[in-house]
This record gives C-alpha cells, structure tokens and sequence, in this order.
C-alpha cells in the first residue's frame, strides 16, 4: 500500500540549521548532516534542505553542506532556496540532492521547470508555492493568491492555475505552504490543499501550521495531501517522527514505520 | 570495478554514493569499453523511456548483450528494469532488450500517476523471495522508495510485486540479469539491503 510521508524540512543559513531540533546527545545541533540522518534513523520518509542564506557567498557554504548531508542519506532529499537557474540546479543535483525545489525563479521564469525537468527528470522538480486566502473573495479558498518573499508580495496568480501550469510544465511534485497557517501550530489549511490536490494530479505536499498528530492526519484525510511537510513541530519536542508516524498509524493513515 | 552506465537520463549521483557507501568501486560511464571489462554492471535511469535509445546508438546496448551473455550480473533500476523487457508503450518505436517478456504501459485511468513515494514489497507465493538473491533478507511487506508513472507487467521471474492499480513487477531476477522497478539507492536499509545482495551476487 502507498504510505503517506512524513517530510522533515531543515532551514539552513550560512551552511547550518536554524532553530534545529534539539536531540539530548546530539553535540552538534546545528549540523544538517547529522539532523538528517536522526530524522532518516527515525522514520522520515524524505528530507527537505531549506537555504535561507539570504547572500550569494552563502551558495558555496550550501553546496558544502548538501554534499555532506546526501552523503549518509538514504531516503529521498530535496534543496530548496536561492535556486535561479538550471545552472544553479545542476549544481545542487551534483552535490547529491535528489530533487530540487524551485519558487519564486519559478514564477519569475516558468520555462524553468521545463528546463529543468529535461535535463533531471519531472520527478526531480518541485515546486513550491506559498499560498494566502482571499478574505475578499466569496471562495476565499479557491481565489487563494501566489505570493513571493515569504509571503510579503503578492504575485497576481491564482494558486490553482498556477498549480496546474506547474504540473503542465512537467513539475514531479507541489509543495504548498498556506500562508495563513503557518506558524500558528493550529493546523494544515486542510480546505486548500484539498483543492489544489484536486486540480492536478501530481502529488501535493502540504505544508504550515502543523501542532498536533491530529493536523497530520486531517491533511492526509479531509486535505488529500500526499505528503506533509514539518520543520516547527519537531524543534521543541512536540513530536518526533517515530512517534507521530506510530500514532498516524494507529489513527488508520498508511505510515512506513522504521524498523 | 562496477560500471554504472551513463546515458543522460537523470542523475547518477545517489547511485555511485550508495555503492560507494557498501565498499563498492563504482564508476559512472558511456564507454561501451569500460562495460565490457566490468565486473558488474548497473543501469540506472530515472525519465523517459525514449532516452535508452541512447543505449543502442551508442554501442552499449552491444556491450551490455555481451557482457550479460558472459554471465557478468546486471542490475537494471527504475527505467533501467523496464529496457530488460521487450519495450514501453511511453517509446513503442523504442525497443528494450527482450529478456523479459511484454511491454511496460502507464498506470490505468483512475490510477493516479505518478505514483510517487514509499509502497511496500510481496513476494509472489511461487518464487517465495527466499529463491531470489536479490531479495535475500528482506522481509515481506517492507517498503521502498518508486518514482514512475510506467509499470512492468508481472512476469515468470517476478520475484517480488508491488500493489498499485493491481500488481506490478517490483523485482525481477533471471540468472545474472535482475532489476528493481523502485530506487534502492532511496529506500534506506531496504534498499541498500537489496544493492548489498547484488554487490555480494557471485556467478
């Protein structure tokens, strides 16, 4: 049976992870490398590897520290952030990533993920959108608009022509972040990944506002989300992914559980 | 020295790490020379079918046939099992190597393709997977990574199947000729479990 994953997303500045977790005999909590394998050892069934390095020096720092973490991973691994160009995907892939995951150069220049997905393959590309409802509108969730600079500018896209246009260009996969949940820890915005799964037929990772096992496993359900995405929740202890995956399981959603 | 045969379809990186990461000496190549001296011989390939025309342009399709021939094992992954088989309906004008029959088609209507992420493994009760050295210790039910939206037909020498839209063939294994329709390199301990076997495989 196809499980749902669970994705554990690392944000990483200057070639260390920024509010990691805090593992009790982990030494080193800022190294992506050894988070990595802890959340692999654990049970995640994919990790994410978020750049925010806001400077251009950084992307030597980045592509350091992406080698380092595919180096002991095993399961599928995706870099995001600061990618412009198929150059700076190539790069990334030779590093070791598996799949590439690709916003606003998305947007600014869609015959990006074409380019991309030629030369890698569509399941090598994903892309993110970052989503906000429109209050305004009489179907907020349906008119949700595109927006860029984490979540500072709006686009003028729709998320679900701009979804499926993604899909047409040959994206493999769309991570969607709801603006207006995440970080509140008071759910997925289960109502918007419900219809943007429901306009393509790639697969949707949902992503912001994960808090509890319950929000997991009402994305999988009433969001028909393939995937989920956490960063926030596995920082303090809330959940870690052996036990949110045990309870995911127990709930009656298909989880790989680690050996 | 283990040839990991290059022909521009997708990304061998993981491949050669994982190789690398069981002791192997794994070298990523196009030269049919090289394939011909291998020891073993691993055809990766994630993308469309149409890319392993390359194979034969190229005069590895002829090296790969000989080696094979020679009792050298090969490992075919994801699109690299599918050109074992007699063709893909993704490239009908494309033909495969014919050493499994039928053709590879696209998940049903209804089925949603892709179909991406961590399904799990059942043995077929005729070859059991304990007969298959491939799947040597890997337990039923365990789960792999699969990226792909074409499925090999269940065969003679399926030695293991996967359930999506009905069976498909996750592994096959005749002789010195085997391959896996997910990605090992992807599938953590299952994976490197399923690479390990074919690493220690001895003719």
């Amino acid at each position: 049976m196809l499980t749902k994953r669970i994705i554990a997303c690392l944000d990483v500045k200057d070639g260390r992870v920024v509010k990691g977790v805090q593992f009790l005999d982990l030494i080193d909590a800022g190294d992506p490398a050894a988070l990595a394998k802890r959340h692999a050892l654990a049970g995640a069934d994919e990790i994410v590897l978020l750049d925010i390095t806001a400077t251009h020096e950084g992307r030597g720092t980045l592509l350091e520290a992406v080698a380092r973490t595919a180096r002991e991973l095993f399961v599928p691994f995706t870099v995001g952030g600061g990618i412009r160009s198929a150059e700076d995907a190539a790069a990334v892939f030779n590093a070791g990533a598996d799949k590439i995951s690709i916003n606003s150069a998305a947007l600014a220049d869609p015959g990006l993920i074409d380019a991309i997905g030629r030369s890698f393959g569509a399941q090598a590309v994903v892309v993110a959108i970052d989503a906000r409802r429109d209050a305004e509108n009489k179907d907020p969730v349906g008119a949700a608009g595109v927006y860029v600079h984490g979540g500072r500018k709006r686009t003028g896209r729709g998320v679900l022509e701009w979804a499926r246009e993604a899909e047409s260009r040959g994206a493999g996969e769309i991570l969607l972040t709801s603006m207006d949940a995440d970080g509140t820890r008071q759910g997925f915005d289960c109502e918007l990944t419900a219809r943007v799964s429901d306009a393509v037929r790639i697969p949707v990772i949902a992503s912001g506002g994960a808090g509890s096992v319950e929000h997991f496993a009402a994305v999988f359900t009433r969001g028909r989300a393939h995937a989920a995405l956490a960063a926030g929740i596995f920082h303090f202890g809330v959940a870690d992914v052996r036990t949110l995956k045990q309870e995911l399981a127990a709930a009656g959603i298909p989880m790989r559980l680690p050996c | 020295m283990i040839a990991v045969i290059d022909y521009k379809a997708g990304n061998l990186t993981s491949v050669i790490k994982a190789l690398g990461a069981l002791g192997a000496d794994a070298v990523s190549t196009e030269d049919p020379a090289v394939v011909r001296g291998a020891s073993k011989i691993i055809l990766p390939g994630v993308g469309h079918f149409q890319a392993t025309r390359l194979l034969e342009q190229s005069g590895l399709t002829a090296a790969v046939r000989e080696s094979i021939g020679n009792g050298v094992p090969f490992l075919g992954i994801c699109v690299g099992l599918q050109w074992l088989y007699a063709g893909s309906t993704e490239a009908p004008a494309v033909h495969g190597l014919g050493i499994f029959p039928g053709e590879c088609e696209h998940f049903p209507a209804g089925v949603q393709a892709p179909h991406v992420g961590w399904n799990s493994l059942a043995f077929p009760a005729r070859s059991g997977g304990a007969d298959s050295l491939l799947m040597r210790g890997v337990s039923d039910g365990a789960f792999v990574y699969y990226t792909h939206s074409y499925r090999p037909p269940v065969v003679e020498h399926t030695v293991a199947v996967t359930e999506y839209g009905g069976p498909f063939s996750a592994a096959v294994e005749r002789g010195n000729v085997m391959g896996v329709q997910f990605h090992p390199e992807k599938s953590g301990d299952t994976g490197l479990r399923v690479l390990r076997n074919f690493l220690e495989w001895a003719c």
